[in-house]
């Protein structure tokens, strides 16, 4: 069904930007692990990931393209300014240590994998399409990511503390996943486009703290959502991150490869 | 409806196409590995192709759809050829024929498990080798050299072996 009333597409295209957005950052972070993970296969894990992080953003800049007149998915991802990107403030820091990778993908794939579940059910026919492919895919980060948490989380006392500090620390950050506008998330629901913020943040609760339980860790929900990015504001850690980025293709935006 | 000429230029196309391979399994078509959802002629004796990657990241697939178009180009058959990528009908694991099924066990990977729109991750656990066909393997990872393939262990046989993943 083609979106046409305007307010509906704004809240659409602002939905696209945040999804394509996180993807992007993710994508670069997780490929941040490329020749340097701790074993080999985490290495190619990650590198997996990242590229299945980045061809979801680039099919989200696609359909940005093709249905909103916006420019194309290189221009998109490498030539905007830090002000005009909508990625949470989590996907942006840096990545540190494995433990904070690991739990940062547990935390971020979960709520990935359940919201293009729900977007299979989407309105807007081209997105509702891309997340009948999408969910499958991530199926296999869920998978990682579950296994590894709960494998390291009971692993030694220094392991178990680390994922637990890990968790305290990115689960405010990971709230910030589900900012939104009430008067778009409401809209987005009223047109099947998307059943909202609000419920996916709720499934999400219900799936990860059967996992942390498993893992042997607690969570402590009620913490204040790290929020802004949504808005445009960002960490400290977002320009140096597009600018490396952007490096190569801002030498010559017009080069064939 | 189709004309008897357009359906049978299609069917030419699709025979065409037998001969672009997956870059990555050179041995496999583009048309076994179930990436060509749509070949249609129009009156105007255009070629309407569309293709979708197996997974979305796929980096093969932009390579898969100028070989498509030069090999239908080569047909000197249609005035104009448009290969299009779309996720209008993804791509699942089931899509690969028989033919293909039959030519990635030849090549030394598993065939994905058939599956019936859910697939229960813990199949990956036993995938029947396909050097020795024994079901005493292990995933070992479930990301391979390329998205589509996950690494295993045959305690039979003691060999590494590779399977192309089942997806929804």
């Amino acid at each position: 069904m083609p979106i046409s009333d305007t307010t509906t597409r704004t809240a659409l295209k602002n939905l696209l930007f945040n999804m394509a957005d996180d993807c992007l950052i993710l994508g670069h972070r997780n490929s941040e692990w490329v020749g340097i993970g701790p074993v080999l296969e985490e290495d190619i894990a990650f590198a997996s990931i990242a590229q299945d992080k980045l061809g979801h953003a680039l099919a989200l800049y696609t359909i940005l393209h093709e249905n909103f007149d916006e420019p194309d998915a290189d221009t998109l991802a490498f030539m905007r300014s830090e002000k005009q990107f909508t990625c949470c403030h989590f996907v942006e820091i840096p990545t540190q240590e494995y433990d904070i990778a690991l739990m940062r993908h547990f935390l971020f794939d979960t709520a990935d994998h359940l919201r293009f579940q729900m977007l299979t059910e989407s309105s807007f026919t081209p997105l509702a399409q891309l997340s009948r492919k999408i969910q499958g895919e991530i199926a296999y980060h869920t998978l990682h990511a579950n296994a590894f948490i709960r494998q390291l989380s009971r692993g030694s006392e220094e392991a178990h503390f680390r994922m637990q500090t890990a968790l305290n620390e990115l689960f405010p950050l990971a709230l910030g996943i589900f900012e939104r506008s009430e008067e778009e998330n409401q809209r987005l629901q009223q047109e099947g486009v998307f059943a909202g913020e609000n419920i996916l943040q709720q499934r999400w609760l219900e799936t990860i703290q059967p996992i942390i339980t498993q893992a042997g860790l607690t969570l402590n929900t009620s913490v204040e959502a790290v929020l802004g990015g949504r808005q445009g504001y960002h960490t400290e850690y977002l320009a140096p991150l597009l600018e490396e980025m952007s490096e190569v293709f801002a030498e010559d935006p017009t080069a064939e490869w | 409806m189709n004309s008897f000429k357009e359906n049978t230029l299609e069917a030419s196309i699709w025979d065409a196409l037998l001969e672009v391979s997956d870059p990555e399994i050179p041995r496999l078509s583009v048309v076994d590995l179930g990436v060509i959802t749509h070949v249609q002629v129009d009156e105007n004796n255009n070629a309407h192709i569309t293709m979708t990657p197996t997974f979305s990241g796929c980096p093969a697939i932009s390579y898969m759809q100028n070989a498509v178009r030069e090999r239908i180009g080569a047909m000197k058959s249609f005035a104009e050829i448009d290969v299009k990528v779309s996720f209008e009908q993804p791509w699942n694991s089931n899509k690969i024929t028989e033919r293909g099924r039959a030519i990635l066990l030849e090549t030394g990977f598993a065939p994905p498990p058939k599956h019936e729109g859910y697939i229960e991750l813990s199949v990956l656990e036993h995938i029947a080798c396909p050097y020795c066909a024994s079901t005493n393997t292990e995933l070992q990872t479930p990301f391979g050299p390329t998205l589509c393939r996950s690494i295993h262990y045959c305690h039979n046989c003691s060999q590494a072996f590779e399977q192309f993943k089942p997806v929804v």
